[in-house]
């Protein structure tokens, strides 16, 4: 029971990915919806340090540094593109946003 | 023991936190609590032996993508609450308690499957396990995955570039000064201008 085993790890790691995957479902700001996706990428994060600690193995590491890479590049481009839509509607409301109809 | 503490104290304190952040109508508390969740979250990378990794964590994360999102809400207004339209919260429940439970299932896979094997294992090659965490991690990301990492500098410039490209154009044109009158606001600055 004392003993924290990879089984642990992993439902933690799913967990935090659906509390991350219902922020997604039900925001409708756009930047709480990044937030939401930031939530669910440190998520997956622990998924990958703990198989690769529990199987010996450096690549689950690797992989978690080039998630990280990812969201720091998702991050400059997405803040980026919210600042010209917020200059163009004045909101980051999805259903102010959303232009298609249907 | 220890470790059984600290995971319980980490996982309690990050599950509470990033709940904050998915269910906060702030933007501020709810940026607040992620930092603080992702703080927690490189405790996690320190009790599995990734030294490295939570360290980035700190910096990269942490650091640098929470001022970015700081930056940003600099140009929106923070300090509203603010409001969603919530047109069917029982069933957004119910596919993200759904969702949990595949996430969970498939995420405990590796648990029943023994037929995993360890590709590059720490202790075990010729010079790795006998430095620390850095260093082993410098090895296998110079040798194995020297070429995601040369993609990855790439991919980072590229974002770099898209960033000041995008939020660059007319800086000099205020956001929050004058909402409501915007075409007034341009003139004046075309004025001033000429």
């Amino acid at each position: 029971m004392l003993e924290i085993g990879i089984s642990h790890y992993l439902i933690l790691s799913g967990l935090l990915f659906s509390i991350g995957f219902v922020g997604v479902l039900r925001r409708k700001n756009l930047l709480m919806l990044f937030f939401a996706t930031e939530v669910m990428l440190n998520a997956v994060n622990i998924a990958f340090a703990a198989i690769g600690n529990f199987y010996g193995d450096l690549s689950g590491q690797m992989f978690a540094f080039f998630v990280i890479a990812v969201a720091a590049s998702e991050v400059a481009v997405g803040l980026g593109l919210l600042i010209l839509l917020y200059k163009k509607y004045g909101s980051l409301d999805l259903d102010v946003i959303s232009s298609m109809k249907g | 023991m220890y470790e059984f503490i600290a995971f319980y104290v980490f996982a309690i304190s990050t599950t509470i936190l990033f709940l904050i952040t998915v269910m906060s109508k702030n933007v501020l508390y709810a940026m607040t609590a992620l930092a603080a969740g992702m703080v927690m979250i490189s405790g996690f990378f320190f009790l599995l032996g990734a030294d490295f990794l939570g360290v980035v964590q700190l910096i990269v994360y942490v650091g640098a993508v929470m001022a970015l999102y700081a930056f940003a809400m600099m140009f929106f207004d923070a300090t509203k609450d603010i409001k969603e339209k919530h047109e069917n919260p029982t069933l957004v429940f119910l596919l993200g308690g759904l969702m949990a439970l595949v996430f969970v299932v498939m995420f405990s896979a590796p648990i029943i499957g023994d037929n995993i094997q360890a590709l590059y294992p720490v202790g075990l090659a010729e010079n790795l396990g006998k430095f620390g965490n850095a260093q082993d991690v410098g090895l296998v990301l110079f040798t194995k995955y020297l070429v995601p990492f040369e993609v990855a500098a790439v991919m980072l410039l590229v974002a770099m570039i898209a960033g000041i490209i995008l939020a660059g154009k007319k800086m000099d044109y205020s956001l929050t000064e004058c909402e409501a009158s915007d075409e007034e606001l341009e003139k004046e600055i075309l004025k001033g201008d000429a």
